[in-house]
């Protein structure tokens, strides 16, 4: 194995030695490579195979648009697919393997692939595989799925943390290259508050990259100089390791923080990743631009890389690319590369420039290949040599890395993911950003600016243009003088002709000329067409290599301008953000807020098991010693209510406290039934509909004052509810007098529910609560035995005589305590939910199973409810249509089985006895089923077709979907006690 | 030239250099029988079946970007027939059915995949409401499970079984939904229709309707008039708009559904899913993305992206449903415009103008709507009548009180 | 839109904050209109493409609805008002 270190020289820490694994191996870099340069300085070229035909791949850039150098990093749970090396941060114990072969990087069967290249083009796999169908899924596509995709996915839980925040600023600096640091540092130093983000570790972009002096010192100091002096700025805040992702609608920007994707072994008191809102009032895009590749054939052998990319690892990190490099060049660029690299000892074997003449100075001893091309390259895991052609004569060169220059491209991404498109330059031959508007300003070589000079002008150009725009403009900042810069113009070359092998345009998904062809010829021809059929630009860099090479090239065979052709539509990410920091702390048992009732401790204490509702936990049922199925104490706590008395935490119901002048008249028109006269002291059921006149919800409102009633809502529903009333207050009659107030958390809520109920419930309420003094559908306040004032609530669900007791929250646990004690003679007993449920299907209350959206009031035998007569309420008007009102909807019924053993489920369908399920059968369906302890069988409430009208009938319960069928006879959904004589004992 | 094993060795062998067009690129005639205004899928499929079944052939379709650049290419490919309401539940069966055969219909490998759907639910309610929906889709003969969680952890071990703030307690399973490679429908459909003469028109954005006599006479366009004898609308995305052209009042609202992929991984997820705790749903394309997407936007929108909030959301969510989802990286998002409907169900009717047709309200289900609604919008067109299958899916139906309120939402549109 | 949006009582607050109701537009009509005036108002939508009413909710905030005009193709907004101040543009009644 040679060493491509160099002896000296970049920005590496030569005194802190780090140990790291590819694929097993154990390997050597220093603090401040990256993982590619590190991999490169072990000669390890060969680190990836292509996703389709598997062909050996190397490092080709040195940042984040690397398309090939993707590797998993880290094991278990911690393993992170697909992370690019060249921006993977080098730290003592990281473990890399390479992806996508088998059964290892050097000997990988897929390669095989690569043979059968001219049946696999662009979209074969949409003109095959289509006989016999039953082979698609068995056979062609698990095959296709398994050679596809890139790297493995953990699915483990992720053992570490990740955040949010909000940062606003005046100006956000994105990109700390040139542009950017000099962006920063005027807006700094006039005082403004500057965020400068970058992607990297260290700031300072392609000035860490390049041999020119800035100001008298190398362009690597002067960077350090500047981000010291920003870093010394109270008001400016410097992000390193920070990708501004996306830039969304008032000037949001999304950005990501690798915290601790570094680190060898991460604390646990940080994240991970940070997710960063960062909101400014102007922006500057200091992106950079890209290094074009050349597309040429062969032009994807390891060891074949950009440039630029060449002297990022020469420069900044004290890395040769290769013993012997080959230069192929459109540009300056090259030229540079071959000086740099002979300045540090690296032999250059040729220049190949695709131009006829240029200015550039030649370094001494390196022969030129003027009007030159490179055809195809030579070796397998790495390049051995290239083919060069002039003028029809070809020329084997020697070479073991071949830097390429094919010009440059603005990155313009962020600026482009609103909708505005990239605008084509002739005079630079490149997209330049759109014009977005005077907040948002693209600086420097993202703006089309070549040199460094030029781009530190700019920078400082469009920071006082922020500046001017902030109100805050000051002297403008001198420029420093940059010395020994090469001149980065270029002449346009899209595709080399005459390539013997093919010659890759989007590296990663393995897309060549030949199928940019294909797809014109085939019609694909607008570029999202070319793209979507060839793939080209889908892969994990997003194009950012290609994309613009393959606008150009569809030019080329189509003849016209890239301008024509355009760009495919930017979106975000600019590069890929992990699920961990867009998903923050919501996750596992925090992804969203756990809602307990002020009693939720007295039900643990009595021994409740709970249950999800929504974001409650509600007591489900309270087991007893010896009760070894939940149907055991259900029935035992249905039974218990039933004959002597229970106790139920009702707290989760919506509460809404409604006051002022208008709130009887508001309640009229919120409720269908009629509220105007309900008078002070008094509780009545209530059903609300939307404007369409289906029902919306139901409760009670009770009048505790002549201005002031407290409202009830489902536990579902009460978010729903206070916004329905808020809107109807604010929008359709904001002159009546009325507020609301949620007051759901503020009081603990308990049914006493039984015929035991009232002598239980006189034995903590001092106020006379006889039926005469307190009688059905009472409500007021009263006052407990103690002196704590509450709220008592005549109203039952059970079909028992029953209060609801409202109590401060705070007072909860105490007074449900005070009940249970008062009532253990009477032989109470707590109950959950689920005999609730029991309880309420027993006397045929309906729920939202329901009130599903869909039914009216008529539909759940609450006609009566609909106040016709009033002037208006919601929903009047739209409830009359023909639709609602038609005699064959589903219409609420009971059911019991035939045979009493049998078990009836909701969800079930209703067929007529003896009729074959069809749709055109269907009767209706289940909504409700429970085994009634009261009856000693299940019933269930269902809608059924006309069902009013069909009491009596025998029907069949149809649940193909458990395999049961149960003959069952139907009912009226009352089971219960249907004179009501237990409410009003 | 018809695809095959074959065709691709035998092209291959001549370097690939004979393959015809998918379609020609024809000059608009002045007039045809037929003017169907979208080239995205609905529409292609609509030629498609026209002059497939319906022998009719003289036919345009009108599209102002390039075939197949709405909703078709931009959505998450999933394809399903699991509805609840007898309105909904023959169409998008008699759909899923002509998606089982489709590729050799249109002699076009569209990876129809039917890998197997998952909607889990959380709670009995969740349940119960599945249950229904399964035997409601039983009773019809369309295939449903009821799985319990056991079951569902052997089918997909990766979700969150152990650390759950919402437990999994079963799912609603249909085996024979899955996915398709959405891109590959548009073209095939589109082929397919060039084929047997269909002329595909790109970047052609039509700017009025011209009527006479209450009759539409044909569509002024970007490039000219062009002359029908009856014209369909299949513009989801844009149907307001062009339909105030005709000067059609519509209950419709435009929305932005935001839609994701991952980075390429190695088969994870072999089912499409959907989490019951929330609005999030899941599949892996053949080629290794995951595809996923969670609540549309909220706010009236026509521009195809979306907000910050939403993305965070539905990735919340994704990591609550797959934990070990949280360090794969997401690739792309981007956003599709909804024609939301007041009740969350299409319309295929004709409209008060006698030769004007009407395809829209697909809300975010167009996608594996898009057979049935080709077929079912061409049977209307050809036959003045309409498909058994659509039969409630009327424009009138708002009026008459006969909504298909599949989510029991109501008429607020952002909530279906 | 809106990453942010301006409450005229609680100023400059995140999306986060509000909860979207839907178009402004459509006035209640009176309880004796027309069962067409009534359909419309229910159920038709004019969903322009440009600039919009909506009404958005403070629901972490004031809990005022706000009528909010903005660009529903750009997402610009135009400006904020409370729902009891909007002014419907020709209202049916």
């Amino acid at each position: 194995m040679t060493s491509y270190r160099l002896g000296s020289g970049g920005a590496i820490n030569r005194g802190q030695s780090l140990s790291f694994t590819f694929d097993g191996q154990t390997y050597k870099g220093f603090e401040g490579d990256t993982l590619a340069s590190a991999l490169l300085a072990n000669d390890q070229m060969l680190i990836a195979r292509s996703f389709k035909y598997h062909r050996p791949r190397g490092v080709v850039t040195a940042g984040s648009a690397e398309p090939n150098a993707l590797m998993t990093i880290g094991s278990g749970a911690r393993a992170e697919p697909n992370a690019r090396a060249t921006v993977v941060e080098l730290y003592n114990g990281l473990a890399a393997a390479s992806q996508n072969r088998w059964p290892s990087l050097k000997h990988d069967f897929g390669a095989v692939n690569d043979l059968f290249s001219p049946f696999l083009g662009a979209g074969f796999y949409y003109k095959t595989f289509m006989w016999p169908g039953v082979l698609w899924e068995k056979l062609y596509e698990p095959l296709i799925r398994r050679a596809a995709g890139l790297g493995k996915a953990t699915m483990q839980a992720d053992p570490d943390r990740y955040e949010k925040s909000w940062a606003h600023c005046d100006l956000l600096v994105i990109g700390a290259g040139p542009t950017g640091l000099m962006a920063a540092l005027a807006a700094g130093r006039a005082g403004v508050r500057v965020v400068l983000a970058d992607e990297g570790f260290r700031l300072g972009g392609s000035l860490l990259s390049e041999s020119a002096a800035v100001d008298g010192r190398p362009a690597a100091e002067f960077a350090a100089d500047i981000v010291a002096e920003l870093a010394s700025l109270p008001n400016v805040t410097l992000m390193p390791r920070t990708t501004v992702f996306g830039w969304y609608d008032d000037m949001v920007f999304g950005a990501v923080e690798r915290v601790q994707k570094h680190v060898a072994s991460p604390s646990p008191d940080l994240p991970m990743e940070r997710l960063w809102r960062v909101v400014a009032k102007q922006a500057i895009l200091a992106t950079g631009a890209e290094e074009r590749p050349l597309v040429f054939g062969g032009n994807d052998k390891p060891g074949v890389v950009t440039a630029g990319a060449a002297r990022t690892y020469l420069n900044r990190y004290g890395v040769a690319v290769g013993g012997k490099v080959a230069v192929f060049t459109n540009g300056g660029s090259g030229y540079r590369t071959a000086a740099d690299l002979l300045a540090q000892g690296v032999d250059v074997t040729a220049i190949i420039d695709a131009r006829p003449q240029s200015a550039d100075p030649v370094p001494e001893s390196v022969r030129v290949i003027r009007n030159g091309s490179v055809i195809a390259t030579k070796g397998r895991h790495r390049i051995e040599g290239l083919i060069a052609e002039r003028s029809g004569f070809e020329e084997v060169i020697g070479c073991d890395a071949l830097a390429m220059s094919g010009g440059w491209s603005p990155i313009v991404h962020l600026m482009c993911q609103r909708g505005a498109k990239p605008v084509w330059s002739d005079e630079k031959q490149a997209f330049l950003p759109p014009d977005v508007g005077g907040a948002f300003l693209a600086a420097g070589s993202a703006a089309g600016h070549a040199s460094i000079g030029d781009c530190l002008k700019d920078g400082s150009a469009k920071a006082h243009a922020a500046l001017e725009a902030l109100g805050r403009l000051v002297g403008a900042l001198e420029t420093p003088e940059v010395e020994g810069e090469y001149d980065p113009s270029f002449v346009p070359l899209w595709y080399v002709p005459g390539a013997r092998d093919k010659a890759f345009v989007d590296f990663q998904n393995d897309v060549h000329v030949g199928d940019l062809g294909l797809a014109q010829r085939e019609g694909f021809r607008h570029i999202e067409h070319t793209k979507r059929y060839t793939t080209a630009g889908m892969a994990t860099d997003q194009g950012k290599l290609g994309n613009v090479n393959a606008a150009g090239i569809v030019a080329g065979m189509r003849g016209v301008s890239p301008a024509e052709i355009g760009t495919t539509t930017f979106r975000p990410f600019y590069t890929p953000v992990s699920f961990g920091a867009l998903a923050g702390t919501a996750r596992a048992e925090h992804a969203a807020p756990v809602r307990t009732s002020p009693l939720h401790n007295w039900a643990r204490k009595n021994g409740a098991t709970f249950v999800d509702s929504g974001l409650w936990y509600r007591s489900a049922w309270f087991p007893r010693e010896g009760e070894k199925t939940w149907r055991e104490s259900v029935d035992r706590e249905v039974l218990n209510v039933r004959s002597n008395a229970g106790l139920c935490d009702v707290s989760t119901l919506g509460k809404i406290e409604i006051f002022g002048a208008g709130a009887a008249e508001f309640l009229d028109r919120i409720y269908s039934n009629g509220f105007l006269k309900l008078p002070v002291g008094r509780a009545r059921y209530g059903l609300m509909l939307r404007e369409d006149g289906i029902v919306f919800d139901d409760g009670t409102a009770s009048r505790l004052s002549e201005n002031h009633y407290v409202m009830t809502t489902t536990t579902a529903y009460a978010a729903d509810v206070l916004a329905h009333l808020e809107f109807s207050a604010q929008t359709f009659w904001p002159e009546l007098d009325v507020r609301f107030v949620s007051s759901t958390d503020q009081w603990a809520q308990m049914s006493l529910a039984g015929p035991k109920a009232r002598i239980i419930m006189s034995r903590v309420v001092q106020d006379d609560i006889s039926d005469a003094a307190f009688p059905f559908l009472a409500a007021r306040d009263v006052t407990l035995r103690g002196g704590l004032k509450a709220r008592l609530f005549r109203i039952s669900f059970s079909g028992e005589l029953a209060y609801e007791l409202a109590v401060p929250a705070g007072y909860g646990e105490a007074v449900a305590d005070a009940v249970m004690d008062a009532g253990h003679e009477e032989g109470i007993c707590a109950y959950g939910v689920e005999a609730l449920n029991v309880l309420r299907v027993e006397k045929g209350h309906v729920t939202h199973s329901e009130l599903d959206g869909r039914t009216t009031a008529d539909d759940v035998g609450l006609g009566r409810m609909m106040a016709m007569q009033k002037p208006d309420f919601i929903g009047k008007r739209l409830s009359t249509r023909f639709g609602l009102t038609a005699a064959d909807r589903l219409q609420l019924v009971g059911l019991k089985p035939v045979e009493a053993d049998k078990e009836i489920k909701a969800g079930a369908h209703l067929l007529k006895d003896g009729a074959k399920p069809s749709l055109a059968n269907d009767q209706g369906f289940v909504s409700s089923a429970c085994f009634s302890p009261t009856l000693g069988h299940f019933i269930a409430l269902a809608m059924l077709k006309s069902g009013r009208e069909r009491i009596g009938e025998r029907i069949m319960v149809w649940d193909g979907l458990r395999g049961s069928e149960v003959l069952s006879e139907v009912c009226p959904p009352v089971f219960v006690d249907p004179e009501n004589s237990k409410l009003h004992l | 030239m018809r695809y095959s094993a074959y065709s691709i060795f035998k092209e291959a062998l001549s370097g690939n250099r004979m393959w015809k067009p998918a379609w020609r690129e024809p000059q608009p005639k002045p007039h045809y029988d037929v003017i169907i205004v979208g080239g995205g899928g609905h529409g292609l499929a609509t030629a498609y079946y026209l002059a497939k079944e319906f022998g009719i052939t003289n036919v345009a379709v009108l599209e102002k970007g390039y075939l197949g650049s709405g909703n078709v290419g931009r959505n998450t490919t999933i394809i399903r027939s699991n509805y609840l309401l007898e309105g909904n539940n023959p169409f998008y069966e008699f759909s899923l059915k002509l998606w089982e055969g489709l590729e050799r219909d249109f002699n076009y490998n569209a990876m129809v995949s039917q890998r197997g759907m998952l909607n889990l639910f959380h709670s009995d309610g969740q349940r119960d409401a599945y249950a229904r929906r399964g035997n409601g889709m039983r009773i019809h003969g369309v295939d449903a499970e009821l799985l319990d969680r056991e079951q569902v952890r052997r089918k997909a071990p990766y979700l969150n079984f152990d650390h759950a703030r919402f437990p999994i307690m079963g799912a609603l399973y249909q085996k024979r939904a899955g996915t398709v490679r959405h891109d590959a429908v548009a073209w095939g459909y589109g082929r397919g229709a060039d084929a047997r003469g269909v002329d595909l028109i790109q970047h052609c954005e039509v700017t009025g309707i011209r009527r006479e006599n209450g009759l539409v006479t044909g569509v002024e366009t970007t490039r000219g008039f062009i002359g029908c004898n009856k014209l369909a609308l299949a513009a989801a995305g844009n149907t307001t708009t062009v339909g105030r052209m005709a000067d059609l009042e519509l209950p419709i609202e435009s929305h932005v559904l935001q839609a994701f992929v991952s980075e390429g991984l190695k088969p994870v997820v072999d089912h499409v899913i959907t989490y019951g705790a929330g609005h999030f749903y899941i599949s892996q394309s053949d080629k290794g993305g995951l595809v996923f997407g969670a609540e549309i936007d909220f706010y009236s929108s026509y521009a195809q992206r979306g907000n910050l909030q939403t993305v965070e959301h539905t990735m919340e969510e994704g990591v609550s449903l797959i934990p070990g989802l949280s360090r794969a990286k997401v690739l792309r998002s981007w956003g599709g415009v909804m024609d939301m409907s007041m009740d969350g169900s299409p319309i295929i009717d004709r409209t008060p103008i006698d030769n004007l047709y009407l395809n829209c309200g697909w809300c975010y289900g167009g996608f594996k709507a898009t057979p049935a609604s080709g077929f079912c919008f061409a049977h209307l067109i050809a036959k003045n009548e309409t498909h058994h299958v659509t039969r409630f899916m009327r424009l009138d139906r708002f009026e008459r009180g006969y909504t298909i309120d599949e989510a029991g939402r109501g008429p607020q549109p952002n909530l279906h | 839109m809106a990453s942010l949006i301006t409450c005229p009582h609680c100023g400059t607050r995140p999306k986060e904050e509000f909860s979207i109701r839907g178009a402004a537009a459509p006035k209640r009509p009176s309880p004796t209109a027309k069962d067409e005036v009534w359909h419309a108002y229910v159920y038709v939508r004019d969903n322009p493409k440009g600039r919009y009413q909506e009404y958005w909710h403070h629901i972490a905030g004031c809990r005022r609805f706000l009528v909010v005009e903005r660009d529903n193709l750009t997402h610009e907004v135009f400006g904020v008002t409370d729902a009891s101040e909007f002014k419907w543009a020709g209202a049916a009644e």
